[in-house]
């Protein structure tokens, strides 16, 4: 589908045009790795076994390294993809689009495409900051680590895709798509560590996607290996989601 | 019911389309034949969009049969829409889009398309080829959506208020440009409220109110139907001109002082300078006015043109 690789090459040209949306998608993750590792830093007591058992047996900054990862891909998937889609419908560019016999295909491949572009390079701009600034321990599995990254990705593409196809405005994703994001940033690992949450926020914790990539990918980043447990619900809400967007897009 | 008829580009019997309560078409029926300029007028609101917009297959018709050329656009929209141009009366694409990556994407999505270079030119747009859509004046926008409507050398294409925006030149640059299409071997589907551009370009016109055809013909026809009354005036001292009763087509003879009216149908000038000439008497300024279809549309829908 060479029309795919046109929209998405053009897309792509758009998000550099717009250097705030661009600053926006990437600022939270950043922001959370300037902060936490400002105040938690990255010393582990060998001695401390609660704190052990918080921090899962490494530095703070170590511990959160994986999880600013998944960040930036919510950040793709909750925000900047749904956006663009429903700003898209909202103007009549979806429309226009339709006419012009674009198919679905390549509209949504498109958006796809650059999400998952902004969020490898967001991810890669974090691990490089986290690893020069803070001296964030790097993956123990760096195959293991990679195909978590990409499925989730995938995950939070098709996340994406659902929001913008049900998500009838960009108020609407400005509304929505914003609070599950921020909901996902404070309690799926990449604010205060799981172990800390009072019960009633482990058990919504459990219902977010965030939680599940940053269970998968952090267990392959400090060494615990591969969890198929959490890898299955993130190919689970990856086929969910995705069936959705396509089953219930709406082009206007 | 019927099929349509092999050579006929476009096909519409008793199409309804409603919004909710708001019936936006109540059973229009129209044809159009291959290599057409075929006209839809009517006032705001009298289903003109709707009923174009159905022939795209960009919306979902209630009931009624259409057929674009030889397909059902609903059902069959995959395999007609590399076929058919649109430019749409509402639509817009992204602010920081160029001009020319908007023909070049286009130009990609389909199989066969012309070099968006000569559109560019054609329309007028090259010196904007590099600018974003959100800093393109409105005329040039729709110069660019037409332009757009074009790139993959429909069969057929659907102008939707095509000169809305555009200066009385650019109008007049339009015009001829859309000949060219047609020339080209384009069947032209053309929304207009502009009489001037109905008349000037259409071979045939359909005549839209509340949701139903009213009229359909050319313009011509259209007017002598609707208006058909021809106004013939000249200058004379002659006292009695009462003769002039006797030329065909003649109803009214009205004068004041030396200005005389003569008010009829059929081709009134040819028969009351024939009868002027033989009474010796040759006016230089001997003129008709001739109903335009503008008057004819405000017969047709009560109404002004919109
Ligand atoms: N998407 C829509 N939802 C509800 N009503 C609509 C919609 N589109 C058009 N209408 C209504 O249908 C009627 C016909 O509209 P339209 O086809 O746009 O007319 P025209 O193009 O002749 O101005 C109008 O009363 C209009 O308000
Ligand atoms: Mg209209």
């Amino acid at each position: 589908m060479r029309g795919v690789g046109k929209l998405a090459w053009i897309e792509t040209k758009l998000f550099v045009r717009e250097p705030l949306a661009l600053l926006f998608a990437f600022a939270f993750p950043f922001f959370m790795l300037f902060v936490l590792a400002g105040v938690f830093g990255n010393d582990v007591d060998p001695t401390d076994e609660e704190n052990l058992r918080v921090w899962r047996g490494v530095g703070p900054t170590d511990y959160y390294i994986s999880t600013y990862v998944g960040l930036v891909m919510a950040s793709a998937g909750l925000i900047t993809l749904p956006l663009r889609l429903a700003s898209y419908r909202e103007t009549g560019v979806l429309r226009r689009f339709r006419a012009a016999g674009v198919p679905l295909g390549v509209v949504l491949g498109a958006q796809v495409l650059v999400a998952i572009g902004m969020a490898i390079i967001g991810a890669a701009g974090i691990v490089v900051a986290g690893r020069a600034a803070y001296g964030a321990q790097m993956p123990e599995s760096w195959p293991l680590v990679l195909v978590g990254s990409a499925m989730g990705l995938a995950m939070f593409a098709a996340i994406g895709l659902l929001l913008g196809a049900i998500l009838p405005t960009s108020r609407a994703v400005q509304g929505a798509g914003l609070t599950l994001f921020i909901v996902m940033m404070m309690i799926s690992g990449s604010g205060p560590p799981r172990e800390v949450l009072t019960t009633v926020m482990q058990t919504v914790s459990d219902g977010l996607p965030l939680t599940h990539l940053n269970l998968l990918v952090q267990d392959a980043w400090l060494g615990f290996g591969w969890n198929t447990g959490q890898a299955l619900v993130v190919v689970a809400i990856t086929v969910v989601a995705g069936f959705l967007a396509v089953r219930f897009f709406r082009w206007e | 019911m019927t099929l349509a008829s092999p050579g006929r580009a476009v096909f519409v019997n008793q199409l309804v389309k409603r919004y909710g309560r708001t019936v936006a078409v109540g059973g229009a029926s129209l044809e159009v034949e291959t290599g057409e300029i075929f006209g839809i007028i009517g006032p705001n609101g009298s289903g003109k969009t709707t009923t174009v917009e159905c022939l795209q297959g960009l919306r979902t018709r209630d009931s009624g049969e259409v057929r674009v050329l030889g397909l059902d656009p609903q059902a069959q929209r995959n395999a007609l829409r590399h076929r058919i141009g649109s430019q749409l009366q509402e639509s817009a694409l992204p602010e920081r889009l160029r001009v020319w990556e908007a023909l070049d994407l286009f130009a990609a999505m389909s199989p066969h398309s012309r070099n968006w270079r000569e559109l560019l030119e054609e329309w007028d747009l090259t010196e904007k080829r590099d600018t974003a859509f959100a800093d393109l004046s409105g005329g040039q926008r729709q110069r660019l959506f037409v332009a757009l409507a074009l790139v993959n050398e429909p069969e057929i294409v659907f102008l939707d208020e095509m000169a809305t925006g555009l200066d009385p030149a650019a109008r007049r640059g339009a015009w001829e440009l859309v000949r060219q299409v047609r020339r080209r071997g384009t069947t032209i589907v053309l929304v207009t409220h502009f009489m001037d551009e109905a008349e000037e370009l259409c071979d045939r016109i359909a005549v839209f109110r509340a949701g139903t055809v009213v009229a359909l013909g050319t313009p011509p026809e259209l007017v002598a139907r609707y208006a058909g009354r021809s106004l013939v005036r000249f200058t004379d001292n002659t006292e009695d001109l009462d003769w002039l009763r006797d030329c065909p087509g003649a109803e009214e003879v009205a004068r004041e002082g030396p200005r005389v009216e003569v008010r009829g149908t059929g081709p009134l000038l040819a028969h009351v300078g024939a009868a002027l000439v033989a009474h010796g008497i040759a006016p230089a300024d001997l003129r008709v006015e001739r109903a335009t279809l503008e008057d004819a549309f405000m017969a047709m829908t009560g109404e002004g043109a919109p």
